[in-house]
């Protein structure tokens, strides 16, 4: 389709790129105070106004726009929604958060809002070119955020070691598609795979060119062995950050994951399965990576004494769960991972609310400082140990539902010793998440109560909401996911 | 005679590059250094891609992603300086081994 006429289908997009100028520009004309001020209102309306557009792209049929730039299919307008929402969310938290510059809001405001439309554009690109620049316009976006922080030490650490193992990783990734541009001799992802399976199919550059890309995206998603940074990362950025490096980010991995394996080096064989090339074996690949990611996650997680670090090992052990679903070679894999994300942006946007929350009022994210939280501050107690719960994958929450379908898919496509691994996992889990519902609820601290904005009650409760209902009322949104698991071709 | 250059010639020249980045960001400690080992990567992959795109491919795909690619280089360098220089304030080093403040 060409430029003009694929507007239509950029609404959200261009909402975005809007809401991010006339923030930026609201800096001239205003004078920053903290709170809800003009700047976090305009981003918060633009967020809105994109969110409630990208609806109006879900019956629209899947085309490829701007000469073959982007997609549109469910699975773009599935991801748009995802990390639009998300952001909205992130700039409400970071609007009262003690950690961000206060007199710096719009240009963070205006970060914030490029690296969603650079997310949205990496959902949807399927070129190499617009892929890279897409995943670099949220990249260099994420490493200035992560070191913006009022205190200086451990953020600009984290945002050192950000920027560098980022640098490196998309540095390889662009390597790997150069590779195989030279095999291929064509930009356009679906066109590489034609021409991989046309001829070339079982070279070994074939394989090492796909490594490199996956250096880029294990990156993202924090997959062992590219999981160095996260720990770190989260631990030292400002909270509101880590949260949003925790959901979209990863989000971002998994599209671009999906995005680009899906399209370049598989073929739809019929029935929502796929098949690979005959000399490259992606299902043991991924499975190992997912085995080796989720150990290493849960493994690590087991003696952190900080809350944002035991997270970000969560968070890895997340990513192993989530490559379950890659691994299956199935749309019904895709599917799974789609609910999952959305089970897993309300339940870890829970957590961080309340870390940030105490850290805030407080400044301490060690989890002896959550002794007694029960008694001290009682919402943020049970929707943290209901977010927990979630995580570990029990009932009654969504993160059961979530893990049950990623573990079906996975079974279904015969990789049985894979959901061993995460069933033990998922038990090893169990008991470094309880730790923290044990100190909040039966360890007792000092009784000072811990007050926090009233706006944040209502964020709380609606964030936690969907994960109690989610597990009763999965099945609008299993169809929603089943739905948008389509692809363009 | 003069050599003509072929597209084996220059990929070896990128391959060189690029171990050489990698080799710069294993064994190096020093901030900056580590910024230059990436640039050497992603000089590489120019490299590869304007040699592909003039001994193999039609159109000039390779050549505009390899000038986009110097544009996100700067930018990054950008980022990349300004984040070392507020570490050097910090610390008044830029030893990224010494950077240890978080560990469990």
């Amino acid at each position: 389709m060409d430029n003009l006429s694929s507007l239509s289908y950029f609404i959200p997009e261009l909402t975005l790129t809007v809401t991010l100028l006339l923030v930026l520009c609201s800096d001239l004309l205003h004078r920053e105070q903290e709170g809800l001020d003009f700047p976090a209102w305009l981003a918060l309306v633009g967020m809105f106004v994109a969110f409630v557009a990208h609806f109006g792209l879900y019956g629209k049929p899947a085309v490829s726009l701007f000469e073959g730039m982007i997609a549109h299919d469910p699975f773009a307008v599935f991801f748009k929604g995802f990390f639009i929402f998300c952001t909205f969310i992130i700039v409400l938290l970071s609007i009262y958060s003690s950690e961000v510059f206060y007199y710096r809001k719009s240009e963070y405001l205006a970060i914030l809002s490029a690296i969603c439309l650079g997310m949205c554009l990496t959902a949807s690109s399927t070129n190499l070119i617009m892929l890279y620049l897409s995943i670099e316009l949220m990249s260099i976006g994420s490493y200035l955020l992560a070191g913006f922080a009022r205190s200086g030490g451990k953020t600009d650490e984290a945002a050192i070691k950000y920027v560098l193992f980022g640098a490196m990783s998309t540095g390889v990734m662009l390597f790997g598609m150069s590779i195989l541009y030279g095999l291929t001799g064509t930009m356009d992802i679906a066109g590489i795979r034609q021409v991989l399976f046309a001829n070339v199919s079982s070279d070994p550059v074939v394989l090492l060119s796909f490594l490199f890309v996956l250096v880029g995206a294990g990156y993202k998603i924090a997959a062992v062995p590219f999981h160095f940074w996260c720990p770190d990362v989260y631990e030292g950025a400002p909270t509101p950050v880590t949260a949003f490096l925790s959901v979209a980010s990863k989000g971002t991995g998994f599209a671009l994951l999906i995005r680009f394996f899906y399209r370049a080096m598989l073929q739809p064989a019929g029935e929502g399965t796929w098949s690979s090339l005959p000399a490259i074996d992606w299902m043991l690949l991924f499975a190992i990576l997912s085995a080796v990611t989720m150990t290493a996650g849960n493994l690590g997680a087991m003696p952190q004494r900080n809350i944002k670090r035991l997270l970000a090992y969560s968070a890895i052990a997340h990513a192993g769960y989530l490559l379950m679903g890659i691994a299956a070679l199935t749309s019904e894999g895709i599917a799974s991972i789609l609910f999952y994300l959305v089970m897993y942006l309300f339940t870890n946007l829970t957590a961080f609310l309340v870390v940030m929350i105490l850290v805030n009022r407080t400044g301490e994210d060690e989890i002896p400082s959550y002794r007694g939280l029960w008694q001290r501050a009682p919402l943020p107690a049970v929707v943290m140990a209901i977010a927990l719960i979630s995580l570990t994958g029990l009932p009654p929450t969504a993160g059961f539902v979530g893990k049950l379908y990623l573990f079906i898919a996975a079974w279904h496509s015969g990789l049985y010793w894979l959901v061993v691994v995460a069933v033990l996992n998922s038990v090893v889990s169990l008991y470094y998440y309880f730790r923290i519902v044990r100190a909040m609820f039966l360890e007792t601290g000092p009784d000072t109560a811990i007050s926090h904005q009233p706006v944040y009650e209502t964020v709380l409760v609606l964030l936690a909401a969907p994960i109690l209902l989610l597990m009763i009322f999965f099945g609008p949104v299993l169809r929603l996911a089943q739905y948008c698991a389509q692809m363009l071709p | 005679m003069m050599l003509q250059p072929t597209l084996s010639h220059y990929l070896v020249v990128s391959s060189c590059l690029f171990v050489l980045g990698l080799f710069i960001l294993v064994t190096r400690r020093h901030a900056v250094r580590l910024l230059m080992g990436i640039e050497l990567i992603l000089n590489a992959a120019n490299i590869n891609l304007v040699a592909f795109n003039h001994y193999t491919a039609t159109g000039l795909d390779g050549h505009v992603f390899a000038i986009f690619v110097m544009i996100l280089a700067a930018c990054e360098a950008a980022v990349a300086l300004a984040i070392i220089l507020a570490i050097y304030q910090q610390y008044a080093n830029i030893d990224i081994d010494r950077m240890n403040s978080m560990r469990e």
